[in-house]
């Protein structure tokens, strides 16, 4: 046996306290498997949720964000942390079992963990149990002393969770102390007995204890040896028990919140899965109203939750001090969950969860943007439900005043601000738009490009400019474009983010076969909102560009070629469209458009690409007057500011309106200014006509 | 409680571009939206409120042609047990008075302990209400912006000249005109408008309600519209000019200046 090494040798300790262990583990098991069974009633109650699809794409998911924890550095210190504390765990898996086994089956040695082998797994276990403890000891120290904001918990939410979070902190640290004192007690009885001795690693937990207890009595062995067994399998099985009634509990549930993620970006979750849009007229109920009209996926998020508070971090409403926090959207649902199953005694009577756990400014406060799913480390979802939520509001009739006109207004005409269809189009009237005209889409003449414009841009006097624009500039690059004109209606990507699902659905319809006859080949847009719409939402129409694609690629082909931009001390900073970054992915192309302006600064603010703070929102977002304590937009200008830059150069009109807006209200107006992408482009080309005063400028320089 | 709700459907002033035609007596109704005049709507989520507190039922009617369904449908949607149109050739181009004597007629035909309008329809001249209690020999309260039930009589509260209030109390049954943010009317969206799509909307014309053909119908208008037109700009407007800062103080100023801040 020398060389080896095996728990099982010294065990004999552990012999007459085999039937406490085995009944401490019978009734371990047992409370941990009746609890987990409680806790899955209310999903057995739950709405269907179509997550058992592409099985080798969700396997790799849960490689890429379970076992590579990969959103976790985004947080450089707490992902550390985490990503040791996790390695450890998975490590110490084996270890644990073992040890657990051992006090009933003295001779049990973990299938593949005996010879040379499990000497190597010991010693970095020992490492492992030795990192997991330093961890516990910084994260409780953390908690304590330092108190990273993103922990703390409103007044409104209830009280602090920190003593609760110490309390997990220091069981764990409580198990890695007694799994240590336990290797090490074996250890140091063997030294006495002059028999073969497991090599515990150089200056681990395991190490330091056999030291200390290097001249202890066989007796003193003898007990440190027991209580650290017993310790460790109370702890073990308190702490299994304990998990599934808080924040813990992701530890057992996140490998399958994780594999049912969703798998699509900027995707809707249907009203009812399983239901077409033609059977809609037969579901009941729309949305959430009461706990049981979340999905199952959407509770096990709401277990899985680990209370990280990232996304409140990077939600911009919780910054603008809306009362709104993504965190409490689950931690509520949790407790509801709790309260309402208990584990004890059956569940109660459902009461519809706004007013009770949510209040309506709450839900209506989301802009829909991303930041919180898109920091999660465990993929926790909150678009769907947020929508999900308003849609019951919208079934209910609960909606605020200030969204029923618009509501109304893109029922009867189309367009939220109630103006007249035939007015659409005129802001490309003949004679609008300088060197360029502007056609009506019909099906004779056809078109290669539809240009769709959405309502904004149609007829808010500053955004029309963006429409202008990037006419100007499809009919620069000598692209076949018309427009919808009065045949176009609102996209109603907002109308569907807010919850009223047939609203959306008749605008859709309507749209598809515009669309449809007007024969165009492709769509361009220069909103990232009917991007988004047009893309995600719209099945069974021509592909769809964001202007910004379509520019990045004429520049790249020569056919767009600017005039420098050397002397005019401005200084540029690209503000991420959430529709269009986070949504859709598309960072590089506008910046590529940008770094193509000769001598032209560009700074990136800290909050940019897929960390973009939201502008204020877009769409019926206008319309809804929120509780806050300032603009999400102030917020954004400021942060322009503070990159250095005077220049927010954007890609969607809604940040536009947004942007203006703020930088009169933060009164920077003269120090800070707002473009389009398209209006930037549009007003640095080389026109064709002046081509070659250009070539005379270049080489004269 | 049996509450009526009689409305009336509207070009909506938020969604239209109001001119006159070309012959200059009425607006251009070629591309109008429509929809319920808003302080009806706001008397029809009051009625839906107080059922919803002690009982009842809840009917809404008007008077109109087969397009005004529309508005009875969006009332059914917002949760109305019944609705009427009342429709007639001979209704047709009724002046205020011949207007509530349809709706009298139709009233005797039911039983009624409350009957609801909206202050004034946006095209309207805020008549009708009160015309109907008088046929009725009904107590009236105009402009009413809070109601409680109690035991055979309403506390209704009004709003009187500078945003204050008086308080009555009015016996049943009564007529009221309901003035806009009484309450916050609930949504009514595409899916419930849908789902009351096939509820039958009953249609009573002048033989079901015996109306009396001399009281309504043009010729028996006593008020006739000769004339629409748009006034000529006044004077009285003053446009500042200055910066924000120096806008604002001035209107401070102005306002302090004609009584407007205490």
């Amino acid at each position: 046996m020398v060389g080896t090494y095996s728990p099982s040798q010294i065990t004999d300790w552990l012999i007459p306290g085999r039937n406490l262990f085995l009944t401490i583990h019978v009734l371990g098991v047992a409370c941990f498997v009746y609890i987990v069974t409680k806790r899955l009633v209310p999903l057995t109650r739950a709405e269907r949720d179509l997550r058992f699809d592409q099985p080798l794409r969700r396997l790799g998911r849960v490689f890429k964000f379970w076992l590579g924890q990969w959103k976790h550095p985004r947080y450089k210190l707490a992902g550390t942390i985490h990503i040791l504390i996790f390695a450890g765990f998975i490590l110490l898996a084996a270890r644990a079992f073992s040890t657990l086994i051992v006090g009933v089956s003295e001779n049990f040695v973990m299938p593949g963990l005996s010879g040379r082998f499990g000497h190597i797994y010991d010693v970095v276990t020992d490492y492992a149990a030795t990192v997991v403890f330093l961890c516990m000891v910084v994260a409780a120290i953390r908690r304590l002393v330092f108190k990273p904001a993103r922990y703390a918990v409103p007044a409104r939410s209830g009280k602090s969770h920190t003593a609760d979070a110490v309390f997990l902190l220091g069981l764990i640290a409580v198990l890695m102390v007694a799994d240590s004192l336990f290797a090490a007690s074996n250890a140091a009885h063997h030294v006495q007995q002059g028999e073969p001795v497991e090599t515990l690693a150089f200056l681990s937990m395991p190490w330091m204890f056999k030291v200390l207890l290097a001249r202890m009595t066989l007796t003193t062995l003898w007990v440190a040896n027991v209580t650290a067994y017993l310790v460790h399998e109370l702890t073990f099985y308190f702490l299994l028990c304990y998990r599934p009634f808080g924040i813990q509990f992701h530890v057992e549930t996140s490998l399958f919140s994780i594999y049912f993620a969703k798998l699509e970006r900027g995707t809707l979750k249907p009203v009812r899965w399983g239901v077409s849009d033609e059977h809609l007229d037969q579901v009941k109920s729309f949305g959430v109203k009461k706990f049981e009209d979340f999905t199952w996926k959407h509770m096990l998020d709401f277990y899985s939750c680990a209370d990280c508070g990232r996304c409140a971090d990077d939600c911009p409403a919780n910054a603008a001090g809306r009362p709104l926090s993504p965190r409490f959207i689950t931690i509520k649902a949790r407790d509801y969950a709790f309260r309402h199953y208990p584990v004890f005694g059956n569940p109660d009577n459902s009461k519809p969860l706004i007013g009770n756990i949510y209040s309506e400014d709450e839900i209506w406060s989301c802009t829909t943007c991303g930041a919180c799913e898109e920091e999660c480390p465990l993929l926790v979802e909150y678009i769907d439900k947020i929508v999900d939520l308003r849609r019951g509001m919208i079934d209910d009739g609960n909606v605020p005043q200030s969204l029923q006109k618009p509501l109304k207004a893109l029922e009867s005409r189309g367009n939220p601000y109630g103006k007249m269809e035939r007015k659409r189009a005129d802001w490309s009237k003949p004679g609008e738009i300088e060197g360029c005209d502007v056609k009506i889409a019909d099906a004779k003449s056809g078109t290669d490009i539809l240009l769709f414009v959405d309502s904004i841009t149609s007829y808010d006097d500053r955004m029309q400019s963006i429409a202008r624009s990037t006419a100007r500039i499809l009919s620069h690059v000598g692209s076949d474009f018309a427009i919808l004109g009065a045949a176009e209606k609102d996209s109603g990507h907002e109308v569907r983010r807010f919850g009223e699902e047939m609203l959306f659905q008749s605008l859709r319809d309507h749209n598809t076969d515009a669309i449809n006859a007007s024969g165009a080949r492709r769509i361009v847009t220069a909103d990232p909102h009917a991007y988004n719409a047009l893309k995600h939402d719209y099945k069974n129409i021509p592909p769809v560009e964001h202007i910004s694609q379509v520019i990045a690629k004429e520049v790249k082909a020569g056919n767009i070629q600017f005039k420098p931009a050397q002397g005019d001390a401005k200084v540029y900073a690209y503000h991420d469209p959430c529709y269009l970054g986070r949504h859709n992915q598309i960072y590089a192309d506008p910046r590529s458009v940008l770094d193509a302006v000769p001598g032209l600064k560009r700074v990136e603010m800290k909050r940019s690409r897929d960390r973009s703070f939201c502008c204020g929102g877009g769409g019926l977002m206008l319309f809804y007057e929120p509780k806050e304590e300032q603009r999400m937009g102030v917020l954004r200008v400021r942060m322009a500011a503070e990159a250095g830059a005077n220049v927010i150069v954007t890609a969607c009109p809604f940040c536009m309106a947004n942007i203006e807006d703020a930088i009169k209200v933060a009164g920077m107006e003269g120090k800070m200014s707002a473009i389009d992408l398209t209006e930037l482009v549009d007003q640095t080309l080389v026109r064709k006509e002046c081509t070659e005063e250009l070539e005379t400028v270049t080489v004269g320089g | 409680m049996e509450i009526l709700v009689c409305e009336r459907r509207v070009p909506d002033t938020s969604e239209n571009e109001i001119e006159l035609n070309a012959a200059g007596n009425d607006i251009e109704r070629d591309e109008l939206v429509y929809s319920v005049n808003e302080p009806d709507n706001y008397a029809v989520e009051e009625a839906l409120q107080i059922r919803d507190r002690v009982g009842g039922n809840v009917t809404v009617v008007t008077v109109g042609g087969e397009d005004d369904e529309e508005i009875l449908r969006r009332e059914l949607a917002m949760g109305a047990n019944q609705a009427v149109l009342i429709s007639d050739e001979s209704f047709f181009d009724s002046d205020g008075r011949g207007i509530a004597t349809i709706l009298k007629d139709f009233v005797r035909k039911g039983h009624y302990d409350l009957i609801l309008t909206g202050v004034q329809a946006d095209d309207g001249a805020a008549q009708v209400g009160g015309m109907l209690a008088a046929m009725l020999d009904y107590p009236f309260a105009s402009l009413v912006n809070s109601i409680e039930v109690e035991d055979g009589k309403l506390k209704v509260s009004r709003e009187i000249e500078g945003g204050n209030r008086e308080l009555n109390e009015i016996d049943l049954p009564c007529v009221l005109s309901i003035q806009t943010g009484i309450n916050e009317p609930r949504y009514v969206g595409m899916r419930g408008i849908r789902q009351v799509a096939s509820v039958p909307i009953p249609i009573l014309g002048a033989s079901e309600l015996s109306t009396d053909h001399v009281m309504v119908g043009v010729a028996a208008a006593r008020v006739k519209r000769i004339d629409y037109f748009i006034p000529a700009s006044g004077k009285g407007a003053e446009i500042l000019h200055g910066s924000r800062e120096e806008n604002a103080d001035k209107v401070l100023e102005l306002m302090a200046a004609k009584g407007g801040l205490k």
